[in-house]
């Protein structure tokens, strides 16, 4: 149940864990800043493999990350697949009377590389997070109170309701059904998810009746504590620098110093 | 509309008081004419059959629902409006049948501190209010905890827990052993023996009543009747069932073919 949410938090090496988790959630903003600006291949391969790096050092456990990445590479193997075809450019191969473009090969690498650098960037520094830190964390670096609350709540009756899913599930499954395509499938469908949504519209009173009894007048506290220590500050300062290479690369302000490649 | 209640002596006013009070869901009356005075150390079991409305009673004396007749005052003041009903809440605790509706925040310590933050506490205050509580409960170990991976027994106690960092003074307990197994039913009802507060408590548990009840209340017919816990000495066969791991104990018989009983007896509320 732990896994559906967090990918493998408790392997993580103890200088990690005991970081901020706002550190995280900065620098994977910055990473998605860089990843979003650059174009060339090479550049966002150099960025890609920055994050793997950083994925073994956090330990993160492989195949749980490419289980994850599955779904998502699926759709990206039919965008590689067609692009190169449908860009106008100088012809590469023909391939049953298409023929594929260099410049389509080209657009159709960027967007891999760029599309696995963001998603493997955001399972290692986000999805390593507990969602309740995760949650503090953007509460902490100010974001609207809605929100943060609407996340936390979310990731609170998730499971709740999940259980209830289930449980009507095997109710069903106890009484024989097996879904099949037809009308008497679909509408038990229909009512197993308006049975949901019922019931969560209840618990969601049955919620806010526990809360004003408490005393709650709108306000949600976050109560947690601050532990951004130099270190955090020392290793955001690193990693903003170590993303920025690829970018300062490809912009060309590093041709200045010794050892600058020229693209 | 503030009307104190002079008429009786000033040790003997109830901390809580219902007259006359109805309420119905829709068109459909769920109970009438409900009179009940609730005087401070009592621990009332609120008992009688599923839908009989037990639990809304218990709603409706926090101001989750309004009556559609008569009054309501607790701690001699009327209690009418919205206004009234909060300033009640933060002294008459209530203790929800599913704990998942009552422990909404993300960890231990957030939720049990929501009740203090809400009464103006300061965060360092309401959090050593909070720690507090969970250590007296015995629940120390727990405040750092995620609430959604806590077990049902343990959700039970930390929602305890969040009714009592507010220190109320009316303790109302809805099925409060309810789908507990024996061990945290058990370790449930010795934290609440140990409890100054005076309580309502509606359960179908017999065990509960016969440990902390010290009056009761019979939902009937649509209103609420005073039942009287009584006690008097009976003589019954019924078969002892024994659960141990097959082949262990089997053999052993009972020295006594009939086992004493004692914990059947309850004392007389009216003694």
């Amino acid at each position: 149940m732990n896994s559906l949410l967090s990918l493998g938090s408790e392997r993580q090496p103890t200088w990690a864990r005991k970081r901020d988790p706002r550190l995280r959630v900065v620098a994977a903003l910055w990473l998605a800043l860089v990843a979003v600006s650059l174009s060339q291949p090479l550049a966002l391969a150099s960025l890609l493999l920055l994050v793997l790096l950083l994925a073994g050092l956090l330990r993160l456990p492989w195949s749980l990350l490419f289980q994850r990445l599955l779904a998502f590479e699926g759709f990206m193997l039919v965008l590689t697949l067609m692009l190169p075809f449908s860009v106008a450019g100088d012809p590469l191969f023909q391939l049953a009377g298409f023929s594929a473009s260099e410049q389509g090969v080209e657009r159709a690498l960027v967007i891999l590389l760029r599309a696995n650098t963001v998603v493997i960037g955001m399972l290692t520094l986000l999805g390593t997070l507990e969602p309740e830190q995760l949650g503090h964390a953007l509460g902490r670096l100010k974001l609207p109170d809605k929100l943060v609350h609407l996340f936390l709540l979310s990731v609170r009756y998730l499971f709740v309701l999940l259980d209830e899913y289930r449980r009507l599930r095997t109710a069903m499954r106890a009484r024989a059904f097996t879904p099949r395509s037809d009308r008497h499938t679909w509408r038990s469908y229909g009512w197993l998810v308006g049975m949901l949504l019922v019931r969560s519209m209840e618990r969601s009173q049955r919620v806010l009746a526990a809360m004003k009894c408490r005393g709650f007048h709108g306000r949600l506290y976050l109560l947690d504590n601050n532990r951004w220590q130099l270190t955090d500050s020392g290793l955001l300062l690193l990693f903003i620098l170590l993303a920025a290479g690829p970018w300062l690369w490809e912009s060309g302000m590093l041709t200045a110093l010794p050892g600058g490649a020229i693209p | 509309m503030t009307e104190a209640v002079t008429e009786t002596m000033t040790e003997s006013i109830p901390l809580l008081e219902l007259r006359e009070i109805a309420f119905q869901r829709g068109n459909t009356p769920v109970f009438s004419n409900v009179n009940l005075s609730l005087m401070a150390g009592d621990r009332l079991a609120l008992v009688g059959g599923n839908g009989t409305g037990k639990s809304t009673l218990l709603e409706l004396i926090v101001g989750l629902h309004r009556p559609s007749a008569g009054s309501l005052h607790a701690f001699g003041e009327h209690r009418v409006n919205e206004a009234g009903f909060r300033s009640l809440r933060a002294r008459v605790g209530l203790l929800f049948q599913d704990s998942d509706d009552q422990l909404f925040c993300p960890t231990v310590i957030e939720d049990v501190a929501f009740g203090p933050l809400n009464l103006g506490h300061p965060d360092a205050d309401a959090r050593q209010i909070a720690l507090d509580t969970l250590a007296s409960l015995g629940l120390d170990a727990y405040a750092e905890r995620v609430t959604h991976r806590l077990s049902g027994g343990e959700k039970r106690l930390v929602a305890l827990a969040t009714v009592l960092a507010m220190s109320p003074e009316i303790l109302l307990l809805d099925e409060p052993t309810n789908g507990l197994d024996q061990e945290a039913e058990q370790r449930l009802i010795a934290h609440l023996q140990a409890l100054p507060q005076t309580m309502i408590l509606v359960t179908h548990d017999r065990r509960l009543i016969e440990q902390l009840a010290n009056r009761a209340a019979l939902m009937q017919e649509g209103t609420l009747v005073d039942a009287v816990i009584h006690s008097h000495p009976h003589q019954h066969t019924h078969a002892h069932v024994h659960i141990h791991p097959r082949g262990e104990h089997s053999h052993r018989s009972h020295s006594d073919p009939v086992p004493p009983h004692s914990d059947h007896h309850l004392n007389d509320s009216e003694a």
